[in-house]
């Protein structure tokens, strides 16, 4: 008789249990990024619904703003950060290779020793990691799950660009994922093309700045034989092209929200809200259109005031959604993030 | 595959429904930025919306050389082609 192995007793549901965020200090108006580049208040607001920004300080870093949106976050769900038995953390910008942000926030909160590790999947990150959290409760590996979706964008753009640096925002959201009676998170719909790999991306390698800097030192010592290229802008910052990603995230994303409404076995009109990754408002208002959403679905517009915050997006729209409408607790909302990779999630969630 | 006309009619429909502009006003010679005050993002709508009617496809960047009404027109004829 060989024996058999032991697995871990799988939960029913999972669900959201609680939401929180954080929320960065300095307020970039549009007037300010005009000094930066060539543009104008109107042009901005009317490309992009975008009127303000908030960025973090150079005294506020990424862990500073997870913990402030995981400790509302456990408030809010009613639980203690040793109750934790994983922590993920969607982020581009923890501005360390190795170790995670992830194990550095699990410690900060009192969740070790808590499984804890940083997922790369941009403004995805938190769809990618809602994926995960509901997949670890229902096996039954995981009873509560903190995911945070955190950015510190501002240490990663040049503002005097034009393509992607006004749009972005610093911040954090967190959720608490755990076991549930009814069903609080829908089949994920996610996927990636890697062929629109350069759609999004830095404008050059680490390994490029290395060599860059590198260059510039040898040159003055007359030690390399072939100069290397020193670059203008050594500090790897973002860019985009805007119009094949504008494209992309209206037409291929709403085929992706209609899909996890259809795996989640509802219709546009089952839903209370729509939360869509705040990229851009004319991104938002045109998937509003493509899915028909009814008239009584709330739609996040958190973007107006803080701008694009990636990973963080979603989950500062959602946190800021529950406070300001409580009637939504116990509605449907479909959330989808899409980004650099390109990378897209979508879920549909039953809203603590 | 449409005539000019027929292709001039339908992304007049298109821009109407989009923009809210009056059919008539949409003319081969009209600049999409300058005549019918249409924007960089607005353009992108009524570019997917009319690859989905004419079936062709339109390039991300052939859109920015679709200066007039005429340009889209002339292209989606020739993309049919
Ligand atoms: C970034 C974005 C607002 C740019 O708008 P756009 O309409 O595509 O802009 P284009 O690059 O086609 O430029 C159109 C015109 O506006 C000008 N322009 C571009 N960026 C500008 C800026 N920031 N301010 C002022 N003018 C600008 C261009 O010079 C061009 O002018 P011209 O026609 O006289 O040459 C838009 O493409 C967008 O939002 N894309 C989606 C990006 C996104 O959300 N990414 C994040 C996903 S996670």
């Amino acid at each position: 008789m060989t024996a058999q192995l032991l697995t871990p007793t799988p939960n029913a549901y999972s669900a959201i249990l609680g939401t929180g965020s954080f929320r960065p200090d300095v307020v970039v108006t549009n007037d300010d990024v005009c000094q930066w580049i060539d543009s104008s208040d109107e042009w901005i607001r009317q490309r992009t619904g975008i009127i303000t920004r908030h960025r973090a300080d150079a005294n506020t870093s990424v862990l500073d703003m997870a913990q402030g949106a995981a400790q509302a976050a456990l408030e809010d769900a009613g639980i203690s950060a040793a109750q934790l038995d994983t922590v993920i953390v969607a982020t581009v910008t923890f501005p360390h290779a190795t170790p995670s942000a992830a194990a550095a926030l699990a410690d900060l909160l009192g969740a070790t020793p808590a499984p804890a590790y940083d997922i790369s999947a941009a403004c995805a990150g938190y769809c990618y990691a809602i994926a995960q959290a509901d997949a670890l409760v229902r096996s039954g590996l995981a009873q509560h799950v903190l995911v945070v979706g955190v950015e510190k964008l501002s240490d990663y753009i040049d503002n005097s660009e034009r393509t992607i640096s006004f749009l972005l925002g610093d911040g954090a959201g967190a959720v608490i994922v755990g076991a549930s009676s009814v069903p609080g998170i829908s089949p994920s719909v996610w996927g990636s093309d890697g062929s629109k790999w350069n759609a999004i991306s830095m404008t050059h390698s680490q390994l490029e700045l290395r060599d860059s800097l590198l260059g510039a030192n040898e040159l003055l010592e007359s030690a390399v034989d072939e100069p290397l290229e020193e670059l203008a802008n050594p500090w790897p910052t973002l860019r985009q092209d805007g119009q094949t990603v504008f494209r992309w995230a209206v037409w291929e994303m709403a085929k992706m929200a209609r899909q996890a409404l259809a795996e989640a076995g509802l219709q546009a009109s089952d839903l209370a809200a729509f939360i869509p990754h705040q990229a851009n408002m004319r991104i938002i208002d045109e998937l509003a259109k493509q899915l028909k959403l009814p008239e009584t679905v709330l739609i996040a517009r958190d973007i107006a005031e803080n701008g694009n915050t990636s990973a963080a997006s979603i989950p500062m729209a959602m946190d800021r959604m529950r406070r300001e409408h409580p009637e939504l607790s116990g509605k449907f909302a479909l959330q989808i993030g899409f980004g650099a990779g390109l990378v897209f999630g979508a879920q549909v969630v039953l809203l603590p | 595959m449409a005539s000019t006309e027929e292709i001039l009619a339908g992304l007049a429909e298109i821009v109407n429904a989009e923009t809210g502009l009056d059919v008539a006003d949409v003319q081969m010679d009209k600049s999409f930025t300058e005549d019918l005050d249409i924007d960089s993002i607005s353009m992108m709508t009524i570019v997917v919306e009319a690859e989905d009617k004419f079936e062709v496809k339109i390039p991300d960047e052939e859109v920015k050389n679709l200066k007039t009404v005429g340009d889209a027109v002339n292209f989606i004829a020739a993309a049919q082609a």
